[in-house]
């Protein structure tokens, strides 16, 4: 059973906030996330792309839940597996296909490819290819944010991995001690690239780490967009009040692996099977709203199509998108 | 073409120290632009572990002073996140020795924003951070370490010799939209020089020749300018001129002037303190080696540089590690008369 009471109790406590408009559109951009993500694997296979990707199938929820928290102004700050925080964030998928292909038309002009998509015009400050790459560059931003006295917000979305580096602490503390707005939402998929997240800390929950900031800190079912919603919504509202960061664990579950060369002996299949069969976010979500009568079973299994229609039209668009120009390889590292 | 890059003629000679200057420029560029704040470890009350910043806490509030806590990464993090946003931080690392705790956000996210993103973002920021021995700090106070900075494109890496051309520097590097690396040398911050008071730019990229003479080109960074020019009075005495150069910012670095010089001179002498392998003597060498001026050379160009060891402690032993005057005038003698 994907539904809990939890998640149907949610879903009473969102309806104020999010109408049915409102809710198919974030269940369209799962399942259009899952179609880029889909699609990549196989240009990649297919030989179309080189270099690597880190697909971000099952945790379609963190992504669009969190996103849909934030207001037009705020900025965003990712990580490598970030396709999905990208979309959500109303990137466009034919210019993030194209940079993925390595096309001039894409949003890095085919510069940074899968692991460094940037929109800066939508403050999307861009995804990161080192772990916990982002989380200090968050205290600039909200630093920023103070001194120009507006009521932005920052988002910047880690993961497992990045709570072990030591910047994580640096900017975590730093963002307490002067209150800054700045969301830190630690994506949860269980693994470090294959190191279990059970063995690398030593405590339950790594939103436990938000105590020793003097912060509030929270661990949401990761996998339940309206619970990522719900978390972030409040972390938000609690920054643009002045009442400075929050930490908001979102306990998810990467399908694929770590990258194209993981064979995934770190884990069962049984596992993985675990997760998608009785913890889906789309399968989840799609099943909420059918249940209460926002989309029918035929309207959520159109969704589907049209997310793969959409992925269908960026492929297309990225394939007769030219190559950037050997002749300005130089160009675009000084200002 | 070798030009005198002269401080415009002074209404007043006024003198400054290199310390007093940097912090004329922080005060002045704060007073005029509400984007430049600073940000660093015991900046506030305490001014600065060498004094740049005293009394700016008091002028411009903790808002734009930010004391930090002992978070290099942190530090370098602030910086990029606020110059992405339309700020102008200006950033201190205690000791230049710190900054290697700060390498992945200035290496991998300063660097290389703009770049990966197509060239749609900037980053804006300055790093001040002092470096260089003999205070007797030892091997993790001491470091010279500009080269690892100059081999990242991206950065910028400016290294003021004098107190003009910090005050100059200083406020070329806060106008740039490029993240530049600000090495301040800690036997300089007490030297005087004329400063004037209203706020100029020294550019970033023009090398200075400092003093002009017709038998050994030397190119000097930081306080090596200073012992350069020291040397050359001595063997002025011997009828040996020298012409010193200093390329005042080594990335992006303005070598015609280099190269012109070593063709007149046909010598060509080094000097920096940082060791030698791997250092930025190396890259000069390999430009002039390259250029026109090869056909010119009339002798090997030198090298001379800090030993290859870390800063040891004593006093003496410490001395001996980094290039002096009488190591110059010693070098610069020999290639003169061509006793290499």
């Amino acid at each position: 059973m994907q539904l809990t009471p939890e998640i149907i109790q949610r879903y009473h406590e969102v309806m104020e906030t999010l109408g049915p408009e409102e809710l198919k559109r974030m269940l369209l951009d799962m399942h259009t996330i899952r179609a880029f993500e889909e699609r990549a694997e196989q240009l990649y296979a297919l030989g179309k792309v080189h270099g690597t990707m880190h697909l971000s199938i099952g945790q379609e929820a963190t992504a669009v839940g969190a996103s849909n928290a934030m207001e037009d102004g705020d900025y965003l700050l990712n990580h490598h597996r970030g396709h999905g925080h990208c979309m959500a964030w109303g990137s466009s998928a034919e210019r993030m296909m194209a940079e993925f292909m390595g096309k001039e038309t894409g949003y890095c002009r085919g510069r940074g490819g899968s692991m460094h998509i940037a929109d800066v015009d939508s403050n999307n400050l861009g995804a990161n290819g080192i772990v916990a790459g982002g989380v200090p560059i968050a205290v600039g931003v909200g630093l920023s944010i103070k001194m120009r006295r507006t009521s932005q917000v920052c988002l910047v979305i880690f993961g497992d991995g990045a709570a072990n580096e030591g910047a994580f602490h640096e900017s975590m503390n730093m963002a307490s001690i002067w209150n800054l707005p700045i969301i830190y939402l630690c994506e949860n998929n269980q693994y470090a690239m294959s190191m279990p997240y059970k063995k690398a800390f030593n405590i339950e929950k790594i939103s436990e780490r938000a105590a020793a900031y003097g912060i509030p800190g929270v661990t949401v079912d990761g996998n339940d967009v309206l619970a990522v919603y719900q978390a972030v919504s409040e972390a938000a509202a609690c920054a643009r009040r002045g009442e400075g960061p929050s930490l908001i664990e979102s306990v998810t579950y990467r399908y694929k692996g770590h990258s194209k060369s993981d064979k995934q002996a770190y884990r069962t299949r049984e596992e993985v099977r675990d997760w998608q069969e009785n913890r889906d976010p789309i399968t989840r979500f799609t099943t909420l709203l059918v249940m209460a009568g926002v989309i029918t079973e035929a309207e959520g299994a159109a969704m589907r199509d049209q997310g793969v229609a959409i992925i269908d039209r960026a492929v297309e668009f990225s394939e007769n998108s030219p190559a950037p120009n050997v002749a300005d390889l130089l160009e675009g590292v000084y200002a | 073409m070798l030009e005198m890059t002269a401080p415009p003629s002074p209404t007043t000679t006024r003198e400054l120290t290199y310390a007093e200057a940097l912090r004329e420029c922080l005060r002045q560029t704060m007073s005029a632009d509400p984007r430049v704040f600073l940000i660093g470890e015991d900046i506030g009350v305490y001014g600065g572990a060498f004094g740049v910043s005293a009394g700016l806490l008091a002028e411009f509030g903790e808002e734009r002073v930010i004391d930090t806590p002992i978070s290099e990464a942190g530090i370098a993090g602030a910086c990029i996140g606020a110059a992405l946003t339309g700020m102008r931080p200006v950033g201190e690392i205690q000791f230049m020795d710190f900054v290697t705790l700060a390498m992945e956000q200035l290496v991998l996210q300063a660097a290389k924003v703009r770049f990966m993103f197509g060239g749609k973002a900037s980053v804006p920021m300055v790093l001040r951070m002092p470096g260089g021995s003999g205070t007797g700090a030892a091997a993790q106070h001491s470091e010279s370490l500009e080269n690892w900075f100059v081999h990242v494109p991206g950065l910028k890496v400016v290294m003021p010799s004098n107190a003009y051309d910090a005050k100059g520097l200083l406020k070329a590097a806060i106008d740039d939209d490029n993240p530049v690396i600000f090495i301040e040398h800690k036997l300089l911050y007490k030297t005087k020089g004329h400063v004037p008071e209203a706020l100029y730019s020294v550019p970033l990229g023009q090398t200075n020749v400092v003093r002009t003479g017709k038998h050994v080109t030397v190119v000097a960074t930081s306080i090596m300018v200073s012992r350069a020019l020291a040397a050359a009075d001595e063997l002025a005495k011997e009828g040996i001129e020298l012409e010193v150069l200093d390329p005042r910012t080594l990335r992006p670095l303005d070598d015609a002037p280099i190269i012109e010089s070593v063709k007149k001179t046909g010598r060509a002498l080094v000097v920096h303190e940082a060791v030698e392998m791997g250092g930025f003597g190396g890259e000069i060498v390999a430009r002039i080696a390259a250029s026109e001026a090869f056909d010119y050379l009339e002798a090997p160009i030198k090298r001379l540089a800090g030993a290859d060891i870390p800063i040891p402690y004593n006093r003496e032993l410490e001395y001996h590690t980094v290039p002096q005057v009488e190591n110059i005038v010693r070098e610069a003698r020999k290639l003169a008369k061509g006793e290499y």
